[in-house]
């Protein structure tokens, strides 16, 4: 039977078509994706026009205004500026801790899932996908209707004599948290789902033939067999969370600032900066498809594929 | 003493689903219940009422809401035609057209849009069309849509596509039709489910999307979520909990109509 | 012209694998003509270019003394029955039979009535309306075949269509494709890997091994004089002992057998080529005094098969065999661990050309 599957590209006469057939798609992404991605760089590197807009001089200004300080006249010895390495390290840092979060939530949930009777097993997927495609906008909005400071949340806690004063949540970063848990908390549940389904739960049994308990099962067996399932999940929450805008612009305040809002900002007004908004954007987009990059290395290695 | 036994129970296990299931519903259900609050102030019940609703139809911002919604709908469909269209085109190509030269490099390109960050998508279109002059507008908002909804579009296709045996075809040729009659007759109403589920999936994205169309909108263009970005931005007014009620309902029973559709194929397919 | 089809050197590579190394042969009319073979010795890809699903890399395919290279499978009047009949499912059993009709133009009126007359050769007259789905395997492979017969083509192409189905219902369809090869007078090309399947139901088997045809026969001269080792190693099971050749002259050969007694045995019409070997089916060989016989052997296992038993056997010089004798009360069994001799029955031995 070999190379029936490249024989059959002749059999159904698809072969002398592919060009004619993936031109639509080559050219949108092409030219309203890739070329912008290519411009933006180049963007990186003009220089600031007021009022929004570039002026179309080569200039390295938005990469130093990101990297060092000359003080408040330009005059001074340069020093590294931490304002915005700081909001990067911010935002690093919360969208690892809602990646983790998400996946100590979804790792036993998805395993919940994946060991249901077939019949119910799908239902329960459907639950977990359908916030999922509900608006992340509403979703984020009915959160901070939820968490506000006269909100049902509170009404709930005080009235029933909980609390006397109402839960500050909302601006601090336990509701960024929440925000960025609740949206994006089905990517971590379904890769983790798709590898427990797969698993053989003969290798439980045969570790506890073998004395391993229930746990040290868990910890020896089945996590290093699901990984590639947990790292995708990781990725795909950690990815969106890093330039998340809506949960820290709406559940966030001053303190909580993260990369999404910052490049927002420079595209608004007058006060903008675009080549500085989009030297982040690049640096931000960079960081992302290194860290794609190394994950597809890595399932390469796995031989995932 | 069964559950003992049992390798594949973890204590603790289904109490983390039950919390993760009201994590992720008790708020919609919130904004569901609070959206027939009679009171006008948000905090206080009053009891239950339909004013809410009946205000998206004739309150003061009416107008405004009517005509994003509109522009929502439009571009919605339009986009998830289009890119429908594009991916299923696209997915015929990577599944049927065997090896070919940058089989890999379309790959990535098909899914680019997933792979850059959101915000950046939204930068480097905003500086692309300013660039070339485009008013943005309804087009640059629809322009952008049909981009990011081809590999939405794409992913259930393909995987149809790849589900559905080639000798189908080969048989339909076999049996004198030509590509075109085997692609009509053969491949398509078999994958009819497939590009069921990729139109609405573009649908419910392109509908949802919020950052990219913030960017790209330019000045007095509206869809809902950039409408009620609007509103929210100078606090929550009980209309915008019915607006979402609406929304949420829609976006909830598209899924259901999708999950149904490929229900349905699966089983045809069997 | 007496053949539907002549392959002429057809060679097909795929990539680096050469899946057809240069294979000739001719297929006439009103046959059962079978591609025999072990997975992977290009009986398949064969049959996909017939079809018009692959094209050969060198070499032709002449269908009624037509050139068809570069034909799609649309233009040709050639019909296949796939592997996993490949019924399309959205699609009733009549209109699936209906299929080649329309696409061949013909009005809804008289492709219908086609369609129910081939359903009634294949006795579903009754499932007209159903969908593959709800049917069983046979009858889903009795779909397939009114379907690929109903355009009435020129040469019915079968991918190993029973494979899929359970051991009864394959050996009962085995009768029944031959009648329905029989009545419809089309010939039929079958490819299968089972050389029951192609035994019971041949008019000619083409062995194919590697790429290459290693023989072409009835299903008698294959069994019983074949020609080369593959041949006789894959069809039934054989021994293969290692002689030297005396002479060699019009078809048979004068050997030494090892141990030294001679024989006399129908060879192939071409002199052997390294190691001469001589064919002998198991149960051609019967057990005799030690001495009296061609050769001497030491008995080292009986094995009971129920209707036979076999014997394991090893020659003087090493040589393994094996015969067959009948379970019967007559016959007397040797022991394991004695000295036996084999006489070969006149005939029976065969001189390999490979």
């Amino acid at each position: 039977m070999a190379g029936q599957g490249a024989s059959g590209a002749a059999a159904t006469g698809y072969r002398s078509l592919t060009g004619p057939l993936l031109l639509p798609a080559w050219a949108m992404i092409g030219i309203f994706l890739l070329l912008p991605v290519l411009l933006m760089t180049v963007y990186s590197f003009l220089t600031r026009e007021f009022r929004g807009g570039v002026d179309w001089t080569f200039s390295l200004a938005a990469y130093d205004r990101f990297l060092l300080s000359r003080g408040l006249f330009g005059d001074e010895p340069p020093v590294l500026e931490w304002t915005y390495i700081t909001i990067f390290w911010r935002s690093v840092w919360q969208a690892g801790l809602a990646t983790l979060i998400c996946l100590i939530v979804g790792f036993p949930t998805a395993w919940f899932i994946a060991t249901r009777p077939l019949r119910s097993r799908a239902l329960w997927l459907f639950m977990i996908t359908v916030p999922y495609w509900v608006n992340l906008l509403i979703r984020t909005v009915s959160l901070r209707f939820l968490l506000r400071d006269q909100g049902p949340l509170n009404d709930l806690l005080i009235g029933t004599g909980l609390l006397d004063s109402p839960l500050r949540i909302i601006n601090t970063n336990l509701a960024v948290q929440l925000g960025l848990f609740y949206s994006y908390l089905p990517f971590m549940v379904l890769p983790i789902y798709a590898a427990v389904e797969r698993y053989n739960f003969a290798l439980s049994e045969a570790a506890a033939d073998l004395y391993a308990s229930r746990w040290t099962t868990l910890r020896e067996i089945v996590l290093p067999v699901v990984r590639p399932g947990i790292i995708a999940g990781c990725i795909l929450v950690f990815v969106p969370s890093l330039g998340a805008f809506l949960a820290p612009d709406l559940l966030g305040g001053a303190k909580t600032y993260m990369i999404g809002s910052l490049i927002e900002e420079q595209f608004k007004g007058s006060q903008g900066n675009w080549p500085f908004g989009a030297a982040v954007s690049v640096i931000l987009m960079t960081l992302v498809l290194i860290m794609l990059l190394v994950y597809a290395r890595a399932q390469g290695r796995a031989g995932v594929r | 003493m069964a559950g003992r036994l049992d390798i594949r129970r973890y204590p603790g296990f289904a109490a983390m689903t039950v919390l993760c299931l009201t994590i992720l519903y008790v708020p919609l259900a919130v904004v569901i219940a609070y959206s027939f609050n009679a009171s006008t102030s948000l905090t206080n019940w009053g009891g239950v009422s339909l004013r809410w609703y009946a205000d998206l139809f004739t309150g003061v911002e009416a107008p405004r809401f009517r005509a994003a919604a509109w522009n929502s709908i439009t571009i919605a469909s339009l986009a998830a035609t289009a890119s429908t269209i594009i991916a299923t085109a696209a997915a015929v190509a990577m599944v049927r057209g065997g090896q070919f030269r940058g089989k890999g490099a379309t790959f990535a390109l098909i899914n680019l849009p997933l792979m850059v960050p959101e915000i950046v998508t939204a930068v480097a279109t905003l500086i692309f069309f300013s660039t070339i002059g485009l008013m943005t507008g309804y087009l640059t908002i629809l322009i952008a849509h049909i981009t990011f909804c081809i590999p939405f579009a794409y992913l259930p296709i393909a995987a149809r596509l790849e589900g559905i045996e080639e000798t189908f075809e080969q048989a339909a040729r076999d049996l004198y039709a030509t590509r075109a009659q085997a692609f009509r007759l053969i491949l398509l109403p078999l994958l009819m489910p497939g590009v069921i589920s990729g139109f609405l999936l573009a649908f419910i994205i392109s509908l949802d999307d919020f950052i990219i169309t913030n960017f790209v909108k330019g000045a007095g263009m509206e869809t809902l979520p950039t409408a009620i970005f609007g509103s929210v931005k100078q606090g929550i007014k009980p209309n915008i909990l019915a607006l979402s009620t609406v929304m949420l309902t829609v976006s909830i029973l598209f899924v259901t109509l999708s999950y149904f559709v490929n229900r349905l194929g699966q089983r045809s397919r069997a | 012209m007496d053949e539907v089809i002549a392959v002429r050197q057809g060679v097909k590579r795929f990539g680096a694998f050469t899946a057809l190394a240069g294979v000739s042969l001719t297929i006439g009319h009103n046959q059962f003509f079978t591609l025999l073979g072990p997975s992977g010795c290009g009986k398949t890809t064969l049959l996909r270019c017939i079809a018009g699903f692959e094209d050969l890399s060198e070499g032709a395919i002449l269908l009624e003394g037509r050139d068809i290279a570069g034909l799609a499978p649309n233009l040709r009047p050639v019909n296949t029955v796939f592997q996993h009949y490949a019924l399309f499912p959205h699609m009733t059993v009549a209109q699936n039979v209906a299929f080649g009709l329309k696409m061949q133009g013909m009005a809804p009126g008289p492709r219908l009535k086609r369609a129910g007359e081939m359903l009634e050769l294949v006795h579903l007259s009754g499932f007209a309306d159903r969908l593959p789905s709800q049917l069983s395997g046979g009858q889903q492979q009795r779909v397939a075949l009114a379907r690929a017969l109903a355009p009435s083509p020129k040469v019915l192409l079968l991918d190993e269509p029973l494979s899929a189905l359970d051991l009864k219902l394959r050996q009962a369809m085995r009768v029944e494709l031959k009648q329905l090869q029989e009545e419809t007078g089309i010939t039929f090309v079958f490819v299968t890997h089972d050389q029951e399947e192609a035994l019971t139901m041949s008019d000619r088997i083409a062995v194919m091994g590697a790429g290459e045809v290693r023989q072409i026969g009835s299903a008698r001269e294959i069994y019983e004089a074949p020609v080369n080792r593959f041949v006789a190693g894959f069809i039934g099971e054989t021994n293969l002992l290692p002689v030297r050749v005396a002479s060699f002259a019009g078809g048979m050969a004068r050997v030494v057998l090892p141990g030294g007694h001679q024989l006399t045995c129908p060879a192939a019409q071409t002199a052997p080529t390294g190691t001469p070997h001589v064919s002998i089916r198991p149960e051609r060989m019967t057990p005799v005094a030690p001495g009296s016989g061609d050769l001497d052997a030491s008995v080292e296992r009986l094995i009971y098969l129920g209707t036979d038993l076999q014997v394991l056997a090893r020659l003087a010089d090493g040589t393994a065999l094996h015969l067959r004798m009948q379970n019967s009360a007559r016959a007397t069994p040797p022991a394991a661990g004695s000295t036996i001799g084999i006489m070969i029955e006149e005939g029976a031995a065969r001189l390999l050309a490979d």
